[in-house]
Order: structure tokens, then C-alpha cells, then sequence
């Protein structure tokens, strides 16, 4: 195997290349946003039964979940000051954590999804009909949204594990680590938009 | 402004650098800048003649009531089509596709965008999009709903609405890549002592529009994929039987669609503030105005959108609120129009062909901006909403706008593109006879909108039959002329007389400082910037 | 613009912060379990805004880069604000 010699490439430019993952991240808070106007909207002509619904939800599951995203934000935000410390062995560790973190975090979301549907609860469903429009409307959005949402975390892992595999063959280094931090900053994103919907489904019965 | 250009051993144009590649793999693999350019010309050319003829047959179905062509259901399909293929695959990846592309590296000295392999993956996404509206063409037939995918008849309809908005998200994606793209060139990649207040104006406004491509085209992107949901899960989002509000899908949906206008006007805006200073040898009056108006018409074209929805339901606050808004952003257009005017006063005016679209550009869009307040007023918009009028208003101010700047674009950058000349006399028949066309198409629907003939239609009453004659003869001229436009720069393109010219316009950009076409790299050195852009001794 | 700043995060700045986004977390449930409805809310909003403005300046390096990018950030809050807003003007009044 040939080694490979990390060097500064006076071509990069690692601050467009974070310039580029912001802008991106921009993108993400609009598409997203479209969702949170429709949650605004519905949620301000159905107060009640937006309240009533979110009994339904699982706070402690919703909240376990939270804590899980807020430390996998943790884990690979150190990861770029261990990769700087030259800290080979911390960085790949903590980059681990954060992808069995995500992981367990898309395994609690199957388990509420599965108790949900077993419930009679899923988009365009008999019993949601019954049941009527703001708990059509609200699970409509929980699961359009927390879906979207666990999509993003696939993509997410992902990309961690392509950093991961990149650690490990010295191509991320520490003066070359722009795509372990642009990672970070996508991984960031996903746990901001968990931050709102939290609050926005499992906290507002 | 120095560089050191080479014009003697060593230059090959890029049109000669095939990367090691034969055929057809030397433009779909080329990561170079300007090869992804013409990438986009060519394939928007081919979907704009499809465009043409679909409005051709509308055109020719209305030029008498009753059926002529088609049925009810035919005449929807085509509108509908019409519709996706001009905005989607047309007008907004527009002229920063092609001339952004071109152009951009070049006019703030630099070798390649940012990002170039993601730009040749926007162009792939591009092709994929445009597969995709082809798909909808087939089984089910075409979509009916008009380009503007209303609910509920978008989840209702039994037309093949999922590729179409497939398709659209798809190229909503090539939009947003294109925009971050040269947002990050432009903020990166400027040769040294080239501020920000140095920059030329169509640089200045591929960054305006590469922000709203960023911030609006998710709105859409979300939009489509919940309307997709409705058609698939039955979620509910818009219908309202299950709770849902399809004035919903119509905020949404215009929460992108109105900044979009912007996404393809300010470049064509930018086109032609490049054109004009060099046409009349003078100075671009009121730089700094130009591109504040430029930021302000971005920024506030986010908050108007609510006028497309006047006689929809909306509550009276947000009918007020949305006009007040509306005519505010009306003004950093007028201010653009009053400086490229001053612009040409006293300036040394030479007539040749692209400051011919230039000017006319100016002429057709003030048309279309003034037509635009009538709509933008409660009032009378009550009274011409969904009519022809409409129709009017926009062909001149998007097909007017963005057409008439891609044409005097392509002329005026044409030698440099392509290393040959076009053919001016034909090039000017073409320009005056598309001109009288265009009008004669487009004008009389002002008058047929006020008398009160709806859009989106495909029959009408007895009186309004002798102005849609007279417009339906207006397509075909347009048309005449644009075949003239069209087969003078292809046979210029592959057969005109050829040229070296640096400058042929006396331009003052950086374009006209590489050779003539640019090489693979544009620079053999990047220059050092130490003076301000347009300026005539 | 600055090139890339090689400001080192500590890992105990990291690890405080996570300290702190969990005690948010912790009271938003609290607040919210007790009956205050529309002010739990509207309580629960504005710590999850807490939360994310110490995601975005510590975890996400904004306290340390350059301003154009809290520039941006802002800028775009301010933007989907204001749309929510003005949609509002239309819901809110009907």
C-alpha cells in the first residue's frame, strides 16, 4: 500500500468548502421550514385536538431520543479537536459513537412507528378518518416530518461512515480534515431540527 | 486591469482540449466551465422548441371558438406542459445556466467555478429532470393541472401528476447546486483587487439570484414531495375533507414561485447592464444603484406572493399587506430601467445587433412591469385575474424579459463563445421580425383580458374571435423570426467566418482580455485587478 | 475573508454544553408536563431556540468563524420569520 503523505494543497480552499456545506445546510432549513409553516398554520386552526393527539406520543422515548442526538452532536464535534491533536485513535472512536448513537436512535423511531401502526395510526388510515381533522392533520405532519427527519439521519450516517473509513486511511488528517468538520456541521443540522420537532409533537400535550 | 495572455505558441481554445476523450464524452465528462455551458444551450435549445410548438398549438386551436385542434382535455395537457418545460427547463436555469456557466470564472477572473464536478452533476440532474417530464407524457397522458399544480386537482387528477412533480423537484435540485455553486466562486474565487464594488454587474446579479435559488426552491421542493404524499398516502395535507387547506399548497407554492421570477429576471437584468455600457461607449450610470436594486429586489421579492392569490380566499390584512409589498419591490426595477437609460443618454450608440435586443428588452419588460401594477392593485386585478391579461403581463415580462436578454446575450458573446462571427443582417431580419411577432402575439391578450376572456381555456365566445386571429398571426411571425435567429447562429456556430478578435465590441470586462475562445483555463496568469469595471476614457 | 481559523476547541467547552442542552432539555419537559398550556408552549419554543443557539455557536463553530457566517444565519432566521409571519397574515385573519 502506498503511503500516503497528507500535505497543504495550496489549491484547497477549505473555507469555500465549508462556505459550500452552510449554503447547503440553508437549503435544508427552507425545506424543512415548509413544513414547519404547514405545522404552524394547522396547529393554530386545531389547538385542541393538536393537544389531545400529542398525547398519543411517547414523551420518554421523544426524550431519550433527544439526549441521544445532543451527545452524538457532542461526540463529533470533539472529533474535530481530536483529529487537530493529531489524535488518531479518539477521533475514530468518537466518530463510532456518533454513528451507533444514530443508530439507535432510527431503531427507537422504529419501535414508535411499529407501536403506532399496530395502533391503527399511520398516514391515510381507516381509524385517522374516524377519528377526524386535527388528528388526520397531526399524525399526518409526525410522520411526513419525523420521516423526512430519519431519512436525513440514513444520509447522515452515511456520510460519518464514509469520514470514518477516510480517518482511518490518512486521507482525513489534521491539516486536512475540512470534510470531517463539514460532516459535523450536516450532523449539527439534523439534531437542530430534532431540537423543534421535539418540542413541536411529543411536548405539547 | 494587466494579463499576460499568450496568443502565440501554446494557445489552444478549449474547444480544442478534449481531456483524452473522443466524441460525446468530451462535452458529458468535461468538469471545464464553459463546455457545461454550451452543454445547457444545447439541450435548453432542444426544449424550447418543444415549448415553441406546444404554444403553437395552443395559439392555433384559439384562432377560432370551439374546437379547432383539440378537446377541452388535449388543450389542459398542453398548457400544462408548455408551462413546466418554459419555466422549469427554460427560464430559470435561464441564462445563469449558460452564460453564468460561460462567463462567471471568466468576467471575476478565475480558471473554473468552485465546485466543478458538482456543476457537471447539475447539468446531469438537468437531463434527468427533463427524462422525467418526458415520462409524464406517456400512460396516463399529461398532466392537467396547469404548471402551477393546484390542489386538491393536482392529487385528484388521474394524469400522470407524479413524474411531472418528480421531475420538477428534480430540477429544483440542478437549480439549487447551480446557485451555491456560484455563490461560493463568487465569494472565493475573485482575482486579487477585484472587491466586491469592482465586480461587473452580471456577476452581481448570478449572486443575487444564486441566493434565491438557494433559499426558495426547497419551499417548492417540500411542496411537491406533500402533494406527492397526498396522491400516494392520501395524507391529507391539502385536502379538505380531511382537515387540510388547499389555499395551503398555493402559499406554499408561490412562496418559491414569485422569488423564481427573480431568479429569472435579474440575470437577464445583468445581461443587459453589460450590453448597454459598451453599446453607447459609456459608463454604466449609477453602478452602486444598480446593484443595491439588484440585493433589494431579491430580498423583497421573497414577500410578495400573496398577489397570485388575491381572489383565492385570503383574509383582508394579507390582501393589503401583499400589495403594499408588491408595489415596493416595483421600484428597484424602475431604478434599473432609469439607470440603463441614463446610461445611453449622450453615450456613442452603435446599433449593432445585441444592443438592438438590448434596448427593446428595455422597452418589453417596461410593458410588462407597468402591466404588472394593474395586477398588483386589488382592485383591478379583481377584474383581470385568470384572464388573458395575465398571460400577457407575464409572456412580456418572463418571455420578453429573460428571451429578449438571452438573445442579445448570445449575440454579443458569441464570437468569444464560439470563434466565429454570425451573420448581422440576418441576425437583425431576425431580431425585427421576432419584435413585430412577439407584440402581435402578446398585445391583443391585454385587450381580450380586459374584455373579460379567461386563461387556461380552450374556447372562448364569438366576440372575442378578431384579436385572437390577430395574435394567432402574431405567433407565426414570432416564430419565422425566431427560426431565422436560430438557424443564423447554428450556421454561424458551426460554419460562420471565423475570428481571433479579443474585443470585437470594445468591451471593458475581463472577457474581452483573454483570447478569442478562451482557453481550457481561461488565464495563463490571473490578473490583478486595479481599476473599477465600465470604465470609457 | 479569513482563511480557516485553527481555533481548537477544548473538549470540556464540548462537554459542557451538551451538560447545558441537557438541563434545557430536562426543563422543557418539565414545563410542559405541568398544565400551562398555551405558555408551555410557547416555553418549550423558546428553549428549543435556547438550545439551538448554543448548537449553532459552539458545536457548529459559529462564536469562532468568521461574522459572514452569523451574518448569513441570522439573515436566514430572519427571512423564514418573516414569511411565516406574512402567511399569518392570512391565517390569522380570516
Amino acid at each position: 500500500m502506498s503511503e500516503h503523505i497528507a500535505h497543504h494543497d495550496e489549491h484547497r480552499d477549505d473555507e469555500g468548502s465549508k462556505l459550500g456545506i452552510w449554503l447547503f445546510i440553508f437549503t435544508e432549513l427552507l425545506f424543512f421550514g415548509g413544513l414547519f409553516i404547514t405545522y404552524a398554520v394547522y396547529r393554530h386552526g386545531n389547538q385542541e385536538a393538536f393537544h389531545l393527539a400529542g398525547k398519543e406520543l411517547n414523551v420518554t422515548i421523544g426524550t431519550i431520543n433527544t439526549v441521544i442526538l445532543l451527545i452524538s452532536s457532542m461526540t463529533i464535534a470533539m472529533a474535530t479537536t481530536s483529529i487537530q491533536k493529531k489524535d488518531k485513535r479518539t477521533t475514530l472512536a468518537l466518530i463510532a459513537i456518533t454513528l451507533v448513537l444514530a443508530l439507535v436512535f432510527l431503531v427507537n423511531k422504529y419501535f414508535e412507528w411499529s407501536a403506532k401502526i399496530d395502533h391503527g395510526i399511520w398516514p391515510g388510515s381507516p381509524l385517522l378518518e374516524e377519528l377526524g381533522r386535527g388528528d388526520t392533520l397531526f399524525f399526518g405532519l409526525y410522520y411526513f416530518m419525523t420521516g423526512l427527519h430519519a431519512l436525513h439521519i440514513i444520509i447522515g450516517m452515511v456520510l460519518i461512515a464514509v469520514i470514518y473509513r477516510r480517518v482511518k486511511n490518512d486521507r482525513l488528517t489534521h491539516d486536512n480534515f475540512q470534510l470531517l468538520e463539514n460532516g459535523g456541521l450536516y450532523w449539527h443540522l439534523v439534531d437542530l431540527i430534532w431540537i423543534f420537532l421535539f418540542p413541536l409533537f411529543y411536548l405539547i400535550a | 486591469m494587466s494579463s499576460k495572455q499568450t496568443e502565440s505558441t501554446g494557445y489552444r481554445s478549449y474547444l480544442e482540449e478534449d481531456g483524452g476523450r473522443k466524441g460525446i464524452y468530451k462535452w458529458i465528462l468535461s468538469t471545464d466551465h464553459k463546455r457545461i455551458g454550451l452543454l445547457y444551450l444545447y439541450t435548453m435549445m432542444g426544449w424550447f422548441v418543444i415549448g415553441v410548438v406546444l404554444g403553437l398549438l395552443m395559439k392555433l386551436e384559439l384562432i377560432a371558438p370551439g374546437k379547432t385542434l383539440m378537446e377541452a382535455q388535449a388543450y389542459n395537457a398542453t398548457f400544462t406542459v408548455h408551462g413546466v418545460i418554459m419555466i422549469f427547463l427554460i427560464v430559470i436555469p435561464g441564462l445563469p445556466a449558460v452564460f453564468g456557466n460561460f462567463m462567471l470564472p471568466i468576467q471575476i477572473g478565475a480558471k473554473d467555478v468552485f465546485f466543478p464536478r458538482l456543476n457537471l452533476f447539475s447539468w446531469y440532474i438537468y437531463v434527468f429532470g427533463g427524462i422525467l417530464v418526458i415520462i409524464s407524457l406517456f400512460g396516463n397522458g399529461a398532466p392537467d393541472t396547469g404548471w402551477t399544480f393546484y390542489a386538491p386537482y393536482s392529487f385528484k387528477t388521474g394524469t400522470n401528476m407524479l413524474p411531472a412533480a418528480l421531475g420538477a423537484f428534480v430540477l429544483g435540485f440542478s437549480s439549487i447546486l447551480t446557485g451555491l455553486n456560484f455563490i461560493v466562486t463568487i465569494h472565493r474565487m475573485r482575482a486579487p483587487g477585484m472587491t466586491w464594488f469592482k465586480m461587473p454587474l452580471f456577476p452581481w446579479t448570478l449572486y443575487g439570484t444564486g441566493w434565491i435559488q438557494l433559499l426558495a426552491t426547497p419551499v417548492v421542493g417540500i411542496t411537491l414531495l406533500m402533494v406527492a404524499g397526498e396522491r400516494i398516502l392520501g395524507i391529507g395535507f391539502f385536502d379538505p375533507t380531511k382537515g387540510g387547506d388547499p389555499l395551503l399548497y398555493q402559499h406554499l407554492f408561490w412562496i418559491y414561485s414569485h422569488p423564481a421570477v427573480y431568479i429569472m429576471i435579474l440575470p437577464a437584468m445583468g445581461a443587459v447592464s453589460e450590453i448597454i455600457p459598451t453599446f453607447a461607449k459609456k459608463t454604466i450610470f449609477g453602478y452602486k444603484a444598480i446593484v443595491f436594486s439588484t440585493l433589494a429586489i431579491a430580498f423583497v421579492g421573497y414577500f410578495v406572493w400573496g398577489h397570485h392569490m388575491y381572489t383565492s380566499g385570503m383574509s383582508g390584512t394579507a390582501l393589503w399587506a401583499f400589495s403594499l409589498l408588491t408595489f415596493i419591490v416595483a421600484i428597484p426595477s424602475a431604478i434599473k430601467v432609469f439607470n440603463w437609460i441614463s446610461t445611453m443618454h449622450q453615450g456613442s450608440i452603435s446599433t449593432e445587433v445585441p444592443f438592438l435586443w438590448a434596448a427593446s428588452f428595455i422597452f418589453i419588460f417596461m410593458i410588462g412591469g407597468l402591466t404588472g401594477l394593474v395586477l398588483g392593485s386589488l382592485a383591478t386585478d379583481v377584474h383581470v385575474h385568470d384572464t388573458a391579461f395575465v398571460v400577457a403581463h407575464f409572456h412580456f415580462i418572463v418571455f420578453g424579459g429573460v428571451g429578449f436578454a438571452f438573445f442579445g446575450a448570445i449575440h454579443y458573446w458569441f464570437s468569444k463563445i464560439f470563434g466565429r462571427k454570425y451573420d448581422p443582417s440576418w441576425a437583425k431580419t431576425g431580431w425585427i421580425t421576432f419584435f413585430i411577432g412577439f407584440v402581435t402575439l402578446y398585445g391583443p391578450m391585454f385587450y381580450l383580458g380586459i374584455k373579460g376572456m379567461p386563461r387556461r381555456y380552450f374556447d372562448y365566445l364569438e366576440e372575442f374571435h378578431g384579436p385572437n386571429i390577430i395574435s394567432t398571426l402574431g405567433a407565426l411571425v414570432m416564430i419565422a423570426g425566431f427560426v431565422i435567429i436560430l438557424v443564423n447562429l447554428i450556421k454561424s456556430a458551426r460554419s460562420g467566418e471565423k475570428t481571433s478578435e479579443m474585443n470585437p465590441w470594445g468591451g471593458t470586462n475581463l472577457e474581452w482580455q483573454v483570447p478569442t475562445p478562451p482557453p481550457l483555463e481561461n488565464f495563463d496568469e490571473i490578473p490583478t485587478i486595479d481599476k473599477a469595471t465600465y470604465k470609457y476614457d | 475573508m479569513s482563511d480557516t481559523n485553527h481555533h481548537i476547541v477544548p473538549y470540556r467547552t464540548y462537554g459542557l454544553i451538551l451538560v447545558l442542552l441537557l438541563v434545557l432539555t430536562g426543563i422543557s419537559v418539565a414545563v410542559t408536563q405541568i398544565e400551562l398550556s398555551r405558555w408551555a408552549t410557547l416555553a418549550a419554543l423558546l428553549l428549543a431556540c435556547t438550545k439551538s443557539v448554543f448548537v449553532l455557536a459552539v458545536f457548529m463553530h459559529l462564536k469562532f468563524d468568521h461574522t459572514i457566517y452569523k451574518v448569513m444565519v441570522v439573515f436566514i432566521m430572519l427571512v423564514m420569520a418573516a414569511v411565516i409571519v406574512l402567511t399569518f397574515f392570512d391565517y390569522g385573519f380570516r
